[in-house]
């Protein structure tokens, strides 16, 4: 009994040192290449602390970027615990944010594109109301944009990756084509731009804050995932299905409506972020919905380990570099692509971190057990 | 508009154009993941290297003539040579890293498609606004027609020559050469590979890095040759379709030829509507390619068998 304490003790402090090793590692390396294009890397990790996590001020612009974060790390993180690496978290954004603002405005005149008589006129609808309906088409279309996935990977073993990644660029290309037509404003002149939603029905800032409500339904959203995952029935029969899928096949599990439902739940909350950012930060869609939140996203859930609730600390982590960009670019003219650069390497070092689980001795259980490999238990005696 | 001479018929001819000129990227990258995956290994990063290599390419071609003083005859075949030198770095790390023990080589392309793109973003920024000198075009529609139109439309790239010259070189290569045995040993089965005495971590390191020098290679098409410039936009995707077509051509060099052909192709079909006035559904028709790799997934791939020709090692973690 004392045994097993102290390896569960060694686990938890395993799983979190490496991590942020690894996150110290990969801000030393970003350090290196800023000495390299000739910036004082001190100066640069300064004015990161300073323009993300400072003062309360510009906290609040990082919380605001973690808030979408949070629910597009949770579009890679679910399937993950099923086994499937999907990376379609920035089309189901996209598809959310396009469905939140049809339904939105549907909601508000009546019609996506609004004659002028129907402008100044919002239906009595409650904003709670209309919020709703808008949550409630986003997660419907982002979800079902991530379902097809799922099911392309069971019934046709489509690969989740590759397929999930082009169906980034069709949302793209499908948001193009609704903003520059079907949906179009036509009094927009300098960006193809869908109308816009009333003040009335959009989500309001937390009282005395320039945080909007996205925030709460994030860490609502990463709570609930984690209870999903690691406290039903339903959570624990995804997990032995991403663990051994053979196995969960003999067991009787229903692994391709698994596989969809995940897929769906995935999708959704990756639709939600879009609803976020549209009824919060945008009031419309255009072109700057494409923000890649999704691709940032995809980061947070490896940094995270798929563990939602971790999703929500990482969000705000890495929020704070996206948030950090601009102060780069004005104050020591680094180019917007810096943020990207930084992802690129957290990312790269948290996935040769992945290797160091069970070789550092630290980690080690002293105990006799621990020597025999896992290999050697698999040769049953006949 | 000049089109309008030619009517209706410019939209055959856009899209002939357009698979003879937009193709060879496709046809660089996908080649270069065929020799990867013939080794056992995917690399989904090859579209944050095709990027890195059109960024180099379009700086150094600029750079050569600007600061270097190198003739513009000469500085964009430097480029494309650097390009390629970007790409088999980008290689390296791909393939260090996704032969460490327990690390996914899915998840690594990912964190390379990132990187890639931020670096290349990154150093590319000073190079977005001067013109760089292009590589020479073969002018075939001089031959063939007196219309500025045709002529225009029948531009054949040397380094497109050169990709369809090294399709069937690599399907002999593969067939009929002892190394191409290893590489196809290592890609099938690695414990017989390790029997013959051949180390399948030095085979396949060398595979992902001559495949990322190729993508390189058609990174610098990109911003050398069509559409000839340096953008963030400039690959959009590409890298990962060509990934796609590879699935698509069944690890076959001379079929992975054939779709790239065929993908750009399809890339020429917005493009080639809107010069003759149909605008309507124009980033749909833009969406083609995507659309089309999917569907060919859903055709070509079955949950009942492995496909035929797939590396027997492809996609198993450290097999």
């Amino acid at each position: 009994m004392m045994m097993l304490k102290t390896t569960t003790w060694r686990k938890t402090a395993e799983a979190i040192a490496i991590p942020i090793g690894a996150l110290l590692v990969a801000l030393m390396l970003f350090g290196i290449f800023c000495a390299f294009c000739g910036k004082n890397p001190l100066a640069v990790y300064g004015l990161i602390y300073s323009s993300a996590f400072g003062n309360w001020r510009v906290f609040q612009g990082t919380l605001l970027r973690a808030a979408p974060l949070m629910l597009t790390a949770l579009c890679t993180a679910l399937p993950a615990r099923l086994g499937l690496m999907i990376i379609g978290n920035e089309g189901a954004l996209v598809v959310g944010g396009v469905a939140a603002v049809i339904t939105g405005l549907v909601l508000s005149y009546g019609s996506v594109t609004p004659s002028a008589e129907q402008l100044q006129q919002v239906l009595a609808i409650p904003p709670i109301l209309v919020q709703l309906g808008m949550a409630l088409g986003s997660i419907v279309a982002g979800g079902l944009w991530i379902a097809a996935v799922g099911a392309l990977r069971h019934y046709r073993a489509v690969n989740e990756t590759i397929s999930s990644l082009l169906m980034n660029y069709i949302a793209i290309a499908l948001m193009n084509h609704l903003v520059g037509g079907p949906i179009k404003d036509p009094g927009e002149t300098i960006k193809a731009s869908s109308f816009v939603l009333p003040d009335i029905n959009r989500l309001a800032n937390l009282p005395t804050t320039r945080i909007h409500y996205g925030l709460l339904y994030g860490i609502i959203v990463c709570v609930i995932a984690y209870f999903l995952i690691q406290h039903t029935t339903f959570g624990f029969a995804a997990r032995t299905a991403g663990g051994n899928i053979k196995a969960a096949r003999i067991a009787g599990l229903p692994v391709g409506k698994l596989t969809v439902m995940i897929c769906f739940l995935a999708g959704s909350c990756a639709g939600l972020a879009g609803m976020v950012e549209v009824a919060a930060v945008h009031g419309r869609v255009n072109e700057s919905l494409v923000a890649g939140y999704g691709y940032t996203g995809i980061l947070v859930a490896f940094v995270a380990r798929y563990n939602p609730i971790a999703c929500t600390i990482v969000s705000i982590l890495l929020g704070g570099i996206l948030a950090s960009s601009g102060a780069l670019q004005r104050n020591l003219t680094m180019p917007d692509a810096t943020a990207l650069v930084f992802q690129g390497l957290v990312f790269l070092v948290i996935l040769y971190s992945d290797s160091l689980y069970g070789r550092l001795q630290i980690f080690k259980d002293p105990g006799p057990k621990a020597a025999v490999p896992p290999a050697a238990s698999t040769t049953i005696p006949a | 508009m000049a089109t309008e001479a030619i009517g209706w018929l410019g939209v055959p001819l856009g899209i002939l154009a357009g698979t003879l000129r937009g193709s060879a990227p496709f046809l660089f990258v996908s080649l270069g993941e065929c020799l990867t995956e013939k080794s056992g290994k995917i690399n989904l990063g090859l579209e944050g290297t095709l990027l890195m290599g059109a960024m180099s390419a379009y700086a150094i071609s600029y750079l050569g003539v600007s600061q270097w003083n190198m003739s513009p005859a000469i500085s964009p075949w430097i480029g494309v040579l650097v390009a390629g030198l970007a790409g088999m770095g980008m290689g390296l790390i791909h393939a260090w890293l996704s032969q460490q023990p327990r690390v996914n080589d899915i998840a690594v392309g990912i964190a390379m498609i990132i990187f890639g793109s931020g670096l290349a973003f990154f150093l590319g920024k000073p190079f977005i606004q001067p013109q760089a000198p292009q590589l020479p075009s073969f002018e075939l529609g001089k031959l063939l027609s007196s219309s500025p139109i045709v002529q225009s439309a029948l531009q054949i790239s040397p380094l497109f020559i050169l990709g369809v010259l090294l399709a069937p070189a690599m399907n002999w290569f593969f067939k009929s050469t002892r190394p191409g045995l290893f590489i196809r040993a290592v890609g099938d089965s690695p414990d017989a590979a390790l029997a013959m005495g051949v180390s399948v971590k030095k085979v396949r390191m060398l595979c992902i890095i001559a495949g990322s020098f190729l993508a390189g290679i058609g990174g610098a098409y990109l911003s050398l040759v069509y559409p000839g410039s340096w953008t963030e936009r400039i690959s959009s995707g590409q890298g990962l379709m060509a990934v796609a077509l590879v699935i698509f051509a069944r690890w076959n060099p001379i079929q992975c030829l054939w779709a790239s052909l065929f993908f750009g192709g399809a890339q020429a079909i917005g493009p080639a509507l809107q010069a003759v006035g149909i605008d309507k559904g124009y980033y749909l028709f833009n969406a083609a390619p995507y659309v089309l790799t999917l569907l060919i997934m859903i055709l070509t791939c079955s949950p009942k068998k492995t496909l035929s020709g797939a590396p027997g090692a492809l996609g198993s973690i450290n097999g």
